[in-house]
């Protein structure tokens, strides 16, 4: 393209926003709504995921002996367990440990003061070298004799992928319905500027411009809405992010639900904002174009 | 150059429009393309610019064969054919200059080249020293003149001038015919619809009569046969 004819179709895109500021203020309006929602679902998705790995990397499988075995016995099993595949070490936990862990655990409660150290068996904590594989080695562990019972401690990490997939399924929805919108006030505002200028579109195909050269200006407009849209929601996200990051480390200390620091989103972020922003632009501008060019 | 073969135009709700015409315009050439309304004077100019298509039969123009282009030759053959409209189809908000200048801008032209072709074609239809008006500050010939300024600045090598005097009183009307004239006796090949007979008669060129969508006559005294003079 020759340079004139870009600065023409940037000239020319930025008129036609102006010529219907208001529709182009509430196509503005609706894709920062839809970008910031798009947004603040995706964080939570990423920061659940980030909790999920972290919480498989730190994932143990507990071992139990079987209380027939004698203390030496249950001790000896460490050694058929080391050698299971994905077994990286195998820690033997004797009952009274495990009794007095308990005990931590419950606050020191009297409503355990009848348990003694027989009420537990002898275990051993497994740190697997993979933490994916983690049904696999129990799989193999409990093949080794004296295994009666292999225990994987991955209940918080199913509760946050249930949420984690929940969060996700409802956001697609959401996502969907919104860009849906954005497009449509996109494909109007767009409608309305070349509504306006169907006569100069008339005399463009009357000397012979071409269906690209004409659509253009227009793609521009719906692209530049749609980068305007996203360069404010961006803004807006990452304020919303620090407020919201704020507020968990207040309500939950910080313990299990914590957030990375924006800047660790910034590149997913900016690539999800500018690529929703530029989609709903410029197929909300091609949208409209059609049928004004068929002359 | 323009040439119909045979051709029959029926639109959708079952008139048809034009029936079995054919006539052929050499380069050049200046002719007068008459008849009263609903005779299928417009079906012929809609035609030539590629707005329809015929039912059966051929139209070439300038070397485009129109009853099977392809939609994206659209363009390039229209950049072969400068339209003139009765109602001037000015762009109101931009100035004589621009109107003329958008023309060559929205085909691809540099700007370095509608910097020089402009002034000499406002030049060529007396406009020069109107470039910065708006086209509501002009006169009616004026406006139609600026209409073939327009028409004229992509170099075509036809132009198509459908009734372009029908809202000019007498003295404008001749002008713009003498421009018209001007204009071809440098190459341009003219087709000029009109109404206006003594026009028609005052300019001794070919002229082609249509009545019900079929040619009645053709050749330089077509118009008085035409009206049984």
């Amino acid at each position: 393209m020759k340079g004139n004819n870009f600065g023409y179709l940037i000239k020319e895109g930025i008129r036609g926003i102006f010529l219907h500021g208001f529709m182009s203020f509430a196509a503005v309006f609706v894709t920062v709504a839809c970008l910031l929602i798009v947004g603040t679902f995706f964080s939570v998705i990423y920061n659940i995921g980030l909790k999920v790995e972290e919480l498989n990397e730190k994932n143990e499988i507990l071992v139990f002996v079987d209380e027939t075995f004698s203390d030496a016995e249950a001790k000896s099993v460490g050694s058929d367990l080391a050698l299971v595949k994905n077994v990286e070490q195998a820690i033997f936990i004797p009952r009274e440990e495990a009794y007095e862990d308990f005990r931590e655990d419950m606050g020191q409660s009297g409503a355990f003061d009848g348990l003694s150290t027989q009420t537990f068996r002898h275990r051993f904590r497994i740190l697997p070298t993979d933490p994916q594989l983690l049904e696999e080695t129990k799989a193999a562990l409990l093949e080794v004799e004296g295994v009666v019972k292999v225990k994987v401690a991955d209940d918080v990490v199913n509760l946050l992928t249930t949420i984690q997939n929940v969060v996700s399924m409802f956001s697609i929805v959401v996502i969907v319905a919104l860009v849906f919108v954005s497009l449509l006030i996109i494909s109007n505002t767009v409608k309305l500027a070349m509504a306006d200028r169907r006569d100069e579109i008339a005399i463009m195909k009357m000397v012979g411009a071409t269906n690209g050269f004409i659509r253009l200006p227009f793609v521009v407009q719906g692209f530049l809405l749609g980068i305007l849209g996203s360069g404010i929601a961006f803004g807006a996200e990452w304020l919303l992010y620090n407020f919201m990051a704020n507020q968990l480390v207040q309500m939950d200390g910080g313990l299990l639900l914590t957030m990375v620091p924006f800047t660790q989103l910034i590149l997913p972020m900016l690539v999800i904002f500018a690529g929703t922003g530029m989609f709903v632009g410029v197929v909300g501008s091609f949208a409209s174009i059609r049928r004004f060019l068929k002359v | 150059m323009i040439e119909f073969t045979d051709v029959v135009k029926s639109y959708s709700v079952g008139t048809q429009a034009l029936r079995g015409v054919s006539m052929r315009i050499e380069d050049g050439e200046f002719a007068y393309l008459v008849g009263p309304s609903g005779s299928g004077k417009s079906t012929i100019i809609k035609l030539i610019t590629g707005e329809l298509k015929p039912t059966s039969g051929s139209v070439h123009v300038n070397g485009y064969s129109l009853e099977r282009i392809r939609r994206r030759e659209l363009p390039y053959m229209r950049r072969t054919v400068g339209v003139v409209f009765q109602d001037f189809r000015l762009i109101q908000d931009m100035t004589v200059y621009d109107n003329v200048a958008f023309a060559m801008r929205v085909v691809g032209a540099r700007e370095k080249e509608i910097r020089a072709r402009v002034p000499y074609v406002l030049e060529l239809v007396g406009l020069e020293t109107k470039s910065r008006r708006h086209p509501n500050e002009l006169s009616g010939g004026e406006q139609q003149r600026l209409a073939i300024a327009r028409a004229l600045v992509n170099n075509p090598s036809t132009i198509i001038a459908d009734e372009p005097t029908g809202n000019l009183d007498p003295a404008k009307s001749l002008e713009i015919m003498s421009l018209l004239q001007e204009i071809n006796s440098l190459g341009t090949t003219m087709l000029v619809v009109t109404h206006a007979q003594d026009l028609v008669e005052r300019f001794h060129k070919r002229v082609i009569a249509i009545n019900e969508g079929v040619v009645v006559s053709d050749g330089m005294d077509g118009y008085f046969e035409y009206e049984g003079k």
